[in-house]
């Protein structure tokens, strides 16, 4: 491999993990936490939107990293939005057609997962520098980790908020062998406020992780917490930038400019 | 007239109160959390996002009246959406620049913030999933904003007397953020029986 890129040597398997475990775009690198919060009203909901997310990722990964010596550096950022949106109206169409259960579960969601942070993200900072193989492996990676993510915010979302899992009454199930008593759900759960205690008590944890790591000296500059000072972890992954870099330089506009007006 | 009237009153309160952008549709998330340390900065940001939003679900309405639906291609307004808009706040930015510099100082640092701001796209998608007209959608891309606006600023208040509260370790910054956003939901539940 002629890349100068170290992660392009890396073995496939090595990618692959790095982005289900030690990169987990949820729960290590709060991306795309629109989504996150929008649609993990029950596990199934999650799955769902997790391997739709998976599908649009693995093929723009793929493509843009075919694409990467033919696209010029200064028009990139629209090259990759229209791959990326092409795939996610081919996806949206699909799902249309053949699951229309989950599409309509899903709805307005779907296409916006062009403005997916983890999408531009993955192809601007690996698919755009790294061959296809590792490419693709890499938005196999990520999107899984993904789909676990919102699995299991869904899962628990809906067995607090409907005392079921995937549908089936699981709570009232066991009490019922031991107990008379019913599961009353804490419906607040599956509405809107209840995604946002969700994500919190996810990102106190993160928080929590985090220390502990500092404190024992390893380094935890890897986990951000959700959409911590403007979109950090968006721009750190190229995507909150200019849309053409009048400047030739992704992000710095915008960060620059974020900077200055926190500080 | 007073059909009109009465729908854009509702449209008003549905999209600006009782399903409001952030806190019921999670949309515009990164901004909402992000740029709403100071009630000034905050006002910045829901001005430019209401300026953006407008101009944008008003570009969007006559595109997709005038092209996409001529041509028959409306399976390509995701496609044709998120580039109108990407390539709009590019447009507004240099015109403000140049033509009302006073509006870029107040805003000009927030509009490249707003490009990948999924509201924007997701306000032009619901417009045409409800099938709004050109004005209607214009109406609806400004009273959702003027939601945001509500929401941004509500939380930045909270935030800056919260900067002198005594919050659990764990729960400094982010999660803390979250907790009064899901405070504020709850809060805007009840809205929903105004309709």
């Amino acid at each position: 491999m002629s890349e100068g890129n170290s992660e392009a040597r890396q073995g496939s398997m090595e990618v692959f993990l790095n982005g289900l475990v030690k990169e987990n775009p949820t729960f290590v690198l709060a991306l795309g936490m629109c989504p996150t919060l929008a649609v993990t009203t029950s596990a199934v909901n999650g799955l769902g939107m997790g391997l739709t997310t998976t599908a649009v990722l693995v093929l723009s990964n793929a493509i843009i990293s075919l694409l990467r010596h033919i696209i010029p550096n200064r028009v990139r950022i629209p090259a990759f939005i229209v791959i990326v949106a092409s795939f996610v109206t081919m996806v949206q169409l699909l799902l249309e057609g053949f699951i229309p259960s989950l599409y309509s579960a899903l709805g307005l969601y779907i296409p916006l997962i062009v403005v997916n942070c983890i999408i531009l993200g993955r192809a601007e900072s690996f698919a755009s520098k790294n061959p296809v193989i590792p490419s693709i492996f890499d938005g196999l990676g990520m999107g899984l980790g993904f789909t676990v993510a919102l699995t299991a915010i869904g899962a628990v979302r809906e067995l607090l908020g409907a005392g079921e899992l995937f549908g089936i009454p699981i709570i009232n199930n066991v009490l019922g062998m031991f107990t008379s008593v019913e599961y009353v759900p804490i419906s607040i759960f599956v509405l809107a406020p209840g995604a946002f205690f969700v994500l919190a008590a996810l990102t106190a944890l993160q928080n929590r992780v985090k220390r502990k790591m500092q404190e024992k000296g390893q380094n935890a500059d890897k986990i951000q917490s959700g959409c911590s000072s403007d979109c950090a972890g968006c721009s750190d992954s190229g995507c909150a930038h200019r849309f053409v870099d009048v400047d030739g330089a992704p992000g710095s506009v915008a960060n620059a400019k974020a900077n200055k007006k926190e500080g | 007239m007073l059909d009109v009237v009465k729908d854009l009153l509702v449209l008003m309160i549905g999209s600006s109160l009782v399903s409001n952008v952030v806190l019921s549709q999670f949309l515009g998330l990164c901004p909402f959390l992000g740029v709403s340390r100071k009630v000034d900065t905050a006002v910045g940001m829901g001005g430019a996002v209401i300026f953006v939003i407008t101009i944008a679900s008003g570009v969007a309405a006559v595109i997709y009246k005038f092209v996409l639906v001529r041509f028959d291609i409306t399976y390509l307004q995701t496609i044709v959406f998120i580039l109108v808009i990407a390539a709009l706040v590019q447009f507004v930015e240099m015109f403000l620049k140049k033509y009302v510099p006073a509006l870029y100082q107040a805003l000009g640092v927030y509009l490249p913030l707003i490009t990948t701001n999924c509201a924007v796209l997701g306000i032009a998608l619901t417009n045409v999933q409800k099938s709004y007209g050109i004005g209607f959608s214009i109406a609806s891309g400004l009273f959702t904003a003027v939601g945001f606006l509500i929401a941004i600023v509500i939380l930045a208040g909270i935030r800056e007397k919260m900067e002198y509260n005594d919050v659990p370790e764990s729960f400094r910054g982010m999660p803390i953020v979250l907790i009064t956003a899901g405070l504020m939901a709850i809060a805007f539940c009840g809205f929903s029986g105004l309709l």
